[in-house]
């Protein structure tokens, strides 16, 4: 009856109960407090039907926040644990816990934090500054958000029942297959991620169907903002990536479940196969991440330099020169697995080249500031921090693309900085400049500034705490992953254990920002164009609407004249005055715009979240073998579907 | 400037509908790609088990490729039925009930022949199971259940899928909503007969040439 979930799949050493006891309780007080406040039917109505590209957005940042909790919570217990267990002595975690751990804190940053926070962003401004009124798709959107929401789920359901994945956050066979991890850990993984998978996979043709057949009228490819850009590289490499995810880690069940042989050690299988496919997906998923980072400082620099983007052109050809590159350069994460001098050379090369187009955008940025009147506000400073360590990673990554550089720094703690310092200093520095930055469009209040300055110091200095030590440790041969260390490697430790409490004070001043902000809003409204200049510093069309935008964002849609849309028809309108207030230009920067028609919208529909709920029931099925579960769980969805694909009334009108 | 929001919202809706399932086939295929290498990776890996040439009986695949190549066929003709009528171009305009019959008529033999193939399928894939030649016999036959079950289950799906929009014709009849899922089953359906061949050529004509 229920597979191979037994009560002892509930009882667990001490730490693992405190992390069960968490899990369970934080979701009694989310029940609790919305009994309490009586806003099941608020939370039925306005978010979890929801198909507004921007709540969908606001939705994928409270995922990816929840889950940096968690995923901090992790790197803070192995500092702890590398700082304590020296030696002779073991540490508070046990070897198998430390690497369930290791192997939660990769899957949850790249899975669960950086990618929702990356659709969240996406979803937020992406239709806005195409000037359209929602995404192609909107029920696909929200059917993607939950199943996303249901990986994420499944993963922290594994905290409660039975025990996470001790493979590393790739599950490299032959460690994962079912003779060296029996356990349902890996299969926790792979289910989470099938099902996350297939929500990215959707996103992905749903944006990039967006950008190239919303657009607003007069926006032609070369006058898209350089965040659309970018966003539109990173979906295609979601498209052209996130299938060999999907069926690599099928191969791999399908050896668990059914004892096929594709990666295992006899009979045939190839582990190094696996590699080899894991990282076709792998090495485009970072540039899937970073591209629209790159896209978000291209927004933020020419904002707050007060100067339009210096080398759009370069910009954009850079991009896509790194979408092709980005496939071809997967085997620099193996030099060392023996595919011989040649084939290593081939991809050294190939991954040195990849940091030139990675340099003109970097020169692009720098440029763009020559001789701007910057304002040091948050977003800048965030891009200061970003512009420091990720020039500091990328030439640590071009060293490490000489394979001979390789043999010496693979698998050790030199690798683990450097993707840190790409992850953190580029991809999550991005986002957060993005999130500071467009804040007050989706909410219609700033954030507080002071709290956010004290914030990204607290982040930068505990970054570089945290991960310089990490370069010298490789250095000195420590390699990754380890539960117990050797007594030199102690002080250097100790001094990465601090920069994590720095990062962790750090998150508690943008805690404490949102919290300050949220509470002082009335004081801080900020008008649809809330950023420094003249006449507002917002160049694009997320600008020209209210902050925060109606639903359908735009009551009429606007009319595109050239790059920088908003910026255009602000000069339009003749030099602009300083003082001059919002209202009298409103009317004048949508002139143009005089399509005043009825408005289509699509109907918010519960459809996405059940569908998601089943996958998560029938992804729990799997993983303990409880079938009738699973199957159940398919059927439903099939059966949810088809009966949607009978509606006909999807869509209501808003008489304009 | 005027616009005519209703019938270029209409014409809007399908062209991105269509072109997203185009989008999400090129995804598709990726997955098939990541299969046929996994095919070619391990296609020697018999360990001691039966090899391609041994398995292959090229008469009966031929009666599968025919069958799936004429389902193609009878599909792409119900499209053709479905978007002719007389005089004019347009989808918008005058769908006949005698025409709504052929169409239905054209997807049944599709599907009819779909299940055909299936069949097939399955009764190799148990006839290999019977000999004790299944997927988890050597890594070459856990590759070549993968990959050909992977197609098959497109098959079915797309099977289930034609079945559904049958359903939607008889209720709804023929109109631009229709029309257009019928355009993407067919595109579905095409797409299932390319990759097809490409298992034709690479699993079983090159394996029974032990090329």
């Amino acid at each position: 009856m229920f597979g191979k979930l037994t009560p002892d799949a509930f009882i667990h050493g001490p730490v693992e109960t405190g992390a069960q006891l968490i899990v369970v309780v934080g979701a009694l007080v989310v029940i609790g407090l919305l009994f309490y406040t009586k806003s099941w039917g608020w939370l039925y109505r306005n978010w979890l039907t929801s198909v507004d590209h921007k709540k969908i957005g606001v939705m994928y940042l409270v995922l990816s926040f929840v889950m940096l909790m968690r995923g901090a919570m992790d790197a803070l217990m192995m500092r702890a644990q590398q700082v304590v267990a020296v030696g002779d002595s073991a540490g508070y975690l046990s070897p198998d816990h430390y690497s369930q751990i290791f192997t939660a804190h990769g899957v949850i940053m790249i899975f669960f934090v950086a990618m929702p926070f990356m659709f969240g962003l996406i979803n937020l401004i992406v239709p806005l500054q195409i000037g359209s009124r929602d995404v192609a798709y909107p029920f696909l959107n929200s059917m993607s958000l939950w199943l996303t929401v249901a990986g994420a789920m499944l993963m922290n359901l594994s905290l409660v029942a039975g025990e996470f994945a001790a493979v590393g956050w790739l599950a490299y066979p032959p460690l994962s297959e079912l003779q060296f991890s029996p356990g349902v850990g890996v299969d926790y993984y792979i289910w989470a991620l099938q099902i996350a998978g297939v929500g990215t996979l959707l996103s992905g043709i749903n944006f990039l169907v967006t950008i190239i057949k919303m657009r607003a009228p007069g926006m032609w490819l070369m006058r898209m903002p350089i965040f659309v850009w970018t966003v539109l590289g990173s979906m295609l490499l979601v498209i052209f990536a996130f299938p060999i995810l999907t069926a690599t880690l099928g191969l791999l069940s399908l050896d668990r479940i059914f004892g096929m042989h594709f990666f295992t050690t006899d009979l045939g299988g190839s582990a190094m196969m696996y590699v080899n496919l894991i990282w076709a997906w792998g090495h485009p998923e970072v540039y899937i991440l970073i591209l629209p980072a790159f896209g978000i400082f291209s927004e933020i620099v020419p904002v707050f330099s007060q100067k339009k983007l210096f080398g759009y052109t370069s910009m954009v050809v850079a991009t896509l020169l790194i979408v092709i590159l980005s496939f071809v350069v997967w085997v620099h994460h193996f030099f060392t697995m023996g595919a011989g001098a040649n084939v290593n050379a081939f991809f050294g090369i190939m991954t040195m080249v990849i940091a030139i187009p990675t340099g003109v955008k970097v020169f692009n940025w720098l440029f763009t500031m020559f001789r701007g009147r910057i304002v040091f506000a948050t977003p800048m400073l965030w891009f200061m921090g970003f512009l420091t360590t990720f020039i500091l990673g990328g030439m640590t990554g071009v060293l490490m693309a000489i394979p001979g550089a390789d043999f010496q720094l693979h698998n050790s703690l030199f690798l683990v900085a450097h993707f840190h310092n790409m992850i953190i200093g580029g991809v999550l520095f991005g986002f957060f400049a993005g999130f500071v930055y467009w804040f007050p469009k989706i909410f219609g209040f700033t954030l507080n500034e002071r709290l956010g300055k004290w914030a990204f110091w607290n982040w930068i200095v505990g970054f570089l705490l945290a991960f310089i030590p990490l370069y010298a440790l490789g250095l000195m041969g420590m390699t990754r992953r380890l539960s117990q260390v050797d007594p030199i490697f102690q002080p250097l430790l100790i001094v990465a254990a601090v920069g994590a409490c720095v990062i962790a004070l750090g998150m508690f001043f943008q805690i404490l920002q949102l919290i300050v902000s949220v509470l002082q809003r009335k004081k801080n409204i900020a008008g649809p164009d809330p950023w420094p200049g003249p006449a507002g510093g917002g160049r694009t069309l997320e600008w020209a609407t209210s902050s925060p935008p109606p639903h359908y964002n735009f009551a009429s849609i606007p009319r595109v004249h050239g790059r920088d849309a908003f910026w255009v028809l602000k000069e339009a309108n003749g030099p602009v005055k300083e003082g001059k207030t919002w209202p009298e230009r409103r009317s004048s920067a949508l002139e143009a715009a005089h399509e005043r028609t009825h408005i289509e919208m699509p109907k918010y529909t519960p459809v996405g979240f059940i569908v998601a709920g089943c996958a998560f029931l029938s992804g729990f099925g799997i993983v303990w073998h409880i079938w009738w579960l699973a199957l159940l769980g398919l059927v439903a969805i099939a059966i949810i579907l088809i009966a949607r694909s009978f509606e006909s009334e999807i869509e209501y009108t808003i008489a304009v | 400037m005027t616009t005519h929001p209703s019938t270029s919202s209409g014409h809007v809706q399908e062209d991105k509908v269509v072109f997203g399932f185009w989008v999400y086939l090129m995804s598709d295929c990726v997955l098939f790609a990541g299969l046929f290498a996994t095919y070619a990776v391990l296609q020697n890996a018999t360990f001691g088990g039966p090899s391609i040439a041994e398995l292959v009986s090229v008469p009966f695949v031929l009666t599968e490729t025919m069958i799936l190549l004429t389902s193609s066929f009878t599909v792409g003709l119900a499209l053709l039925a479905a978007h002719r009528h007389s005089g004019t171009t347009t989808l918008r305009v005058g769908y006949g009930a005698g025409k709504k019959y052929l169409v239905l008529t054209l997807l049944a033999v599709t599907l009819l022949l779909g299940l055909a193939f299936l069949g097939m399928e399955l009764k190799e894939f148990s006839h290999l199971l019977a000999e004790g030649n299944g997927p988890s016999r050597s890594a070459f036959l856990s590759s070549f259940f993968t990959l050909i079950g992977t197609h098959g289950l497109h098959v079915f799906f797309g099977s289930l899928w034609m079945l559904i929009l049958m359903a939607h014709i008889v209720i709804k009849g023929l109109n631009p909503g229709t029309v257009r899922k019928l355009t993407m089953v067919s595109l579905f359906w095409h797409f299932l007969d390319i990759i097809w061949i490409f298992i034709f050529t690479i699993v079983y004509l090159m394996g029974a040439l032990a090329l």
